[in-house]
């Protein structure tokens, strides 16, 4: 097993390294340079703008700056955002917990309602239940995020006023320091009466709307692979020894069908985390998504590579993960030559 | 037993807060960003400006809903005959904020806190000269270094002299601007001596309406009301509601989650002037869109051409499309809340056949030229691509062939700045509401007659510029106003390029709000704003 975990690990190196390059060589192929692009209609004289493109840097060939960046990240060093002259660790540190959040809760969505959907879809097929089902993943499927975001506010916030329409907190009731940046978790620390079920009326429309896509996924993957399962051999043995119907399907059927399941729930991470960009600019959700949005806007390299590395990081750790736990499942995999 | 300490600290801490939140009367203001930092001398965007205003005052101010100056931290200021020594006496008794950062001021405002903001900003031996890789952008904009000999105390150490190299009159409405912003000499030795000066640009301290509570980057800032020298604000709390999507802003407006916004989406404008709840306050703003003729290249030479091409093109369908209405036609160079404005300038007239006859008249024919639009959107010019279309087309009517050209906005402002094009647009939205910031910003030459880098049309007029360099020296202001109309007089004339629009700025505030004013600078003020229980 741990042969397996280092042999997966080591290849993750040349992953990064190979991410590492190209984000970086991407980024200054487009042009215009974050002096400039500050300075907009107002200009700079050639000697102030060679000034401060020697002062961050930018005035060395792209390599030397490229061997620069590599060695400060290899001693752990993401450097300092240009805009906001804070080091970006610290600020990605500081906006992640908001994305984990929101993420976190939007793939249990998914998990919670796409494999019972799932389930349901499969043993009912053909029936009205599968066909009003998986209909519906397919309309969640191909939602543009942006527009169900807008939507859901519409009527949600604005005509039913159930929900918020953005942020974490209501800002007028509630006033409480992040202490480990989860709102849930911060909400119930402060102790003021009605912060949790705040900030989780604040966090239903983000979840909903970065769900959305994972749901339809999970559910469309969990049913076709659970068809597959009730056609094998031990699914008619077990019926024919008499078991019930929904033990058959819970225990059996379920576990083995997981299996794809499971891959599938791991590449949505990468996916979330797109989503998320996108979900944190309707929600005014304080997330990496909405910062690395401005970054590009602002050209602020720094804070651009280091947040593409990080989240690279994390989609490489959870994918590492998700093979560790395919080994764990299925010992045929973990032997495979 | 270490985190029970801590929950029982955070129990009493929102307790006292909830407490203290049930009569307050809070604010919240939808902005469109997160702010640079807090300190403006270092920043460039009207975001950041928006963040540090509550907090800090300048010598001087402008009047709220103007661009009128007035005494702020100096309650008074005389100039000497020769213009070239500024003495402002400072008022007694101005409070800094207290309990910001650990820090307690133990003194009020003196000269000193006013020499060291200023020296911060061009003194290289300054202690935080280099903090927060300080680039003092607006300073040098706005040729400080080459108007300033020394800034000094004089008799007591409520008195500043500024002494400058030649006299200068729109250097007091500089001091009025973000940039110029005064700060605590003894927080920044606060910090320095804790080893933490880089946390005086994160946490400011200053003299202004409200005091720094709180910021959580991307969500939210927080200010209370502070009674200082202006008096005490009449809400207790200010919350900037960090909100980048404009239509998330308009919900939140309707939701009651916000009071005011900034930066509405032209398209929900109609919607929001139908809400009952809703105010939409609207001005010109302080900004020009235009379009440029390279006056250095034939046949742009000639006055007769380029009118000819202002004649040809139709404004008017332009401020519909492009602006869908929110602008207005400009027929000078600076906007019409400006002091020294000349409305009896005759607009130029839409009309293709006569601008037709006029090129014929002038000689040219077959002409092809290139229309530079930029890539970007900016207040002064909603959809650059659309006005450069709509443009070309007009051009067409009166036999001009164009190719329409584009850059990535740096390379466009640089190439454009160096004169490589033939027509363009572009625009500028003024700083300190000096006529002086547009006409010698705009259309200015140096003292050879080689046009300055933004006089994009490269126009230069020794009679337009001996009128605006005069008007730039003498202190009266009717006697300014009457040389800035002439130069305006002398651009109607010369017609070095055509002024398109002036954009217009709307705000729309929650009817609960009273005393909020909209700034032509752009700025949002919440000093004198209540609000409705």
């Amino acid at each position: 097993m741990i042969r397996f975990f280092l042999k997966r690990l080591a290849l993750t190196i040349p992953t990064f390294i190979a991410l590492m390059f190209i984000t970086f060589v991407m980024l200054r192929l487009v042009p215009g340079d974050p002096i400039e692009v500050r300075r907009g209609e107002r200009g700079i004289s050639p000697e102030r703008l060679a000034q401060l493109r020697h002062d961050m840097g930018l005035d060395q060939p792209v390599w030397k700056q490229f061997l620069d960046y590599a060695n400060a990240l290899l001693h752990g060093d993401f450097g300092t955002s240009i805009v906001s002259k804070s080091p970006v660790l610290h600020e990605f540190l500081t906006l992640f917990p908001a994305t984990l959040e929101l993420t976190i809760t939007a793939m249990l969505f998914a998990i919670v309602l796409g494999i019972p959907a799932g389930v349901i879809a499969a043993s009912r097929r053909g029936g009205v239940y599968d066909q009003t089902l998986m209909g519906l993943a397919l309309t969640g499927y191909s939602m543009p995020i942006f527009w169900w975001g807008l939507i859901l506010v519409l009527v949600m916030s604005n005509t039913l006023h159930l929900t918020p329409v953005s942020g974490r907190v209501d800002l007028i009731k509630f006033y409480y320091q992040p202490v480990t940046g989860f709102m849930l978790i911060d909400s119930l620390l402060s102790g003021q009466e009605g912060a949790f079920m705040d900030a989780v009326r604040h966090l239903i429309l983000p979840m909903i709307v970065l769900g959305t896509v994972p749901l339809a996924v999970i559910a469309r993957m969990t049913r076709s692979s659970m068809l597959e399962v009730l056609e094998e051999d031990y699914v008619r043995t077990a019926r024919a020894k008499g078991l019930s119907w929904t033990r058959i399907v819970g225990v059996h059927a379920l576990r083995n069908a997981l299996i794809p399941v499971v891959t599938v729930i791991g590449l949505q991470v990468g996916g979330l985390l797109a989503g998320a960009v996108l979900t944190e600019t309707i929600f005014s959700w304080p997330g990496v998504g909405k910062w690395l949005i401005e970054s590009i806007n602002r050209r602020d390299y720094p804070a651009l590579q280091g947040g593409i590395m990080l989240i690279a990081t994390i989609v490489i750790l959870v994918n590492l993960f998700i093979d560790m736990l395919y080994g764990l499942i299925n010992p045929r995999i973990r032997h495979a030559k | 037993m270490k985190f029970h300490k801590l929950l029982g600290a955070a129990l009493l801490a929102s307790s006292m807060l909830v407490a203290g939140a049930a009569n307050a009367k809070t604010l919240v203001y939808c902005s469109e960003g997160s702010p640079e930092n807090f300190t403006p001398s270092i920043n460039t965007t009207g975001t950041s400006f928006d963040a540090a205003r509550p907090v800090y005052n300048r010598l001087v101010q402008f009047t709220p809903g103007t661009t009128q100056v007035e005494p702020a931290l100096a309650e008074s200021w005389t100039v000497s005959p020769d213009g070239l020594t500024i003495t402002f006496k400072l008022r007694p008794g101005v409070k800094f904020h207290s309990g910001v950062n650990g820090f307690t001021p133990t003194r009020d405002l003196t000269a000193e806190d006013v020499i060291w903001s200023f020296d911060r900003q061009w003194k290289p031996d300054h202690p935080y000269a280099k903090v927060s890789a300080g680039s003092y952008d607006y300073f040098n904009d706005m040729a400080m270094p080459d108007l300033l000999e020394s800034v000094a105390q004089g008799g007591d150490n409520m008195t500043v002299v500024i002494k400058l190299k030649k006299p200068n009159a729109p250097i007091i409405a500089n001091l009025a601007m973000d940039f110029a912003a005064i700060h605590s000499a003894e927080y920044a030795k606060f910090l320095l001596d804790k080893g933490t000066p880089e946390q005086f640009d994160q946490i400011p301290v200053g003299t202004g309406s409200f005091q720094f509570v709180d910021y959580q980057k991307d969500a939210v800032i927080r200010f209370k009301a502070f009674d200082g020298w202006a008096g005490k604000p009449k809400i207790d709390d200010l919350v900037y509601a960090i909100t980048p999507d404009a239509t998330a802003r308009y919900a939140k407006l309707k939701a009651g989650e916000c009071q005011v916004m900034i930066a509405p989406n032209p398209a929900d404008l109609p919607d929001m002037k139908a809400n009952a709840d809703i105010n939409v306050l609207e001005q010109a703003g302080l900004n020009i869109g235009y379009y440029a003729m390279n006056n250095l290249k034939p046949p742009f030479d000639k006055p007769e051409v380029r009118k000819a091409f202002a004649m040809a093109i139709d404004r008017d369908a332009i401020i519909k499309e492009v602006y869908q209405g929110a602008g207005q036609k400009a027929k000078n160079l600076i906007p019409p809340t400006m002091w020294s404005y000349d409305d009896s300038i005759k607009d130029v007239e839409y009309n293709p056949d006569k601008a037709k006859e006029m090129l014929k008249a002038a000689g040219v024919e077959g002409l092809k030229i290139d229309i530079w639009w930029m890539p970007v959107q900016r207040p002064y010019n909603p959809n650059a691509k659309r006005m450069a279309e709509m443009i070309q087309a007009d051009l067409a009517k009166i036999g001009v062939e164009s190719t329409l050209v584009s850059y990535e906005w740096g390379e466009y402002r640089k190439r454009m700045q160096a004169g490589e094009h033939m027509t363009g647009m572009l625009g500028w939205t003024g700083d300190n509401g000096d006529p002086d910031n547009f006409f010698a910003v705009l259309l200015g030459c140096n003292a050879e007659g080689k046009p300055n880098s933004n006089n994009i049309p490269k126009w230069c007029s020794a009679k337009f510029q001996e009128v605006v360099n005069k008007a730039a020296t003498i202190t009266d202001q009717a006697e300014r106003a009457k040389l800035y109309q002439e130069a305006q007089k002398i651009q109607a004339e010369e017609m070095p390029q055509v002024n398109i629009a002036h954009s217009t700025v709307f705000e729309p505030i929650s009817k609960k709000v009273t005393g909020y004013k909209v700034s032509p600078l752009g700025a949002h003020e919440f000093q004198n704003v209540d609000i409705a229980e």
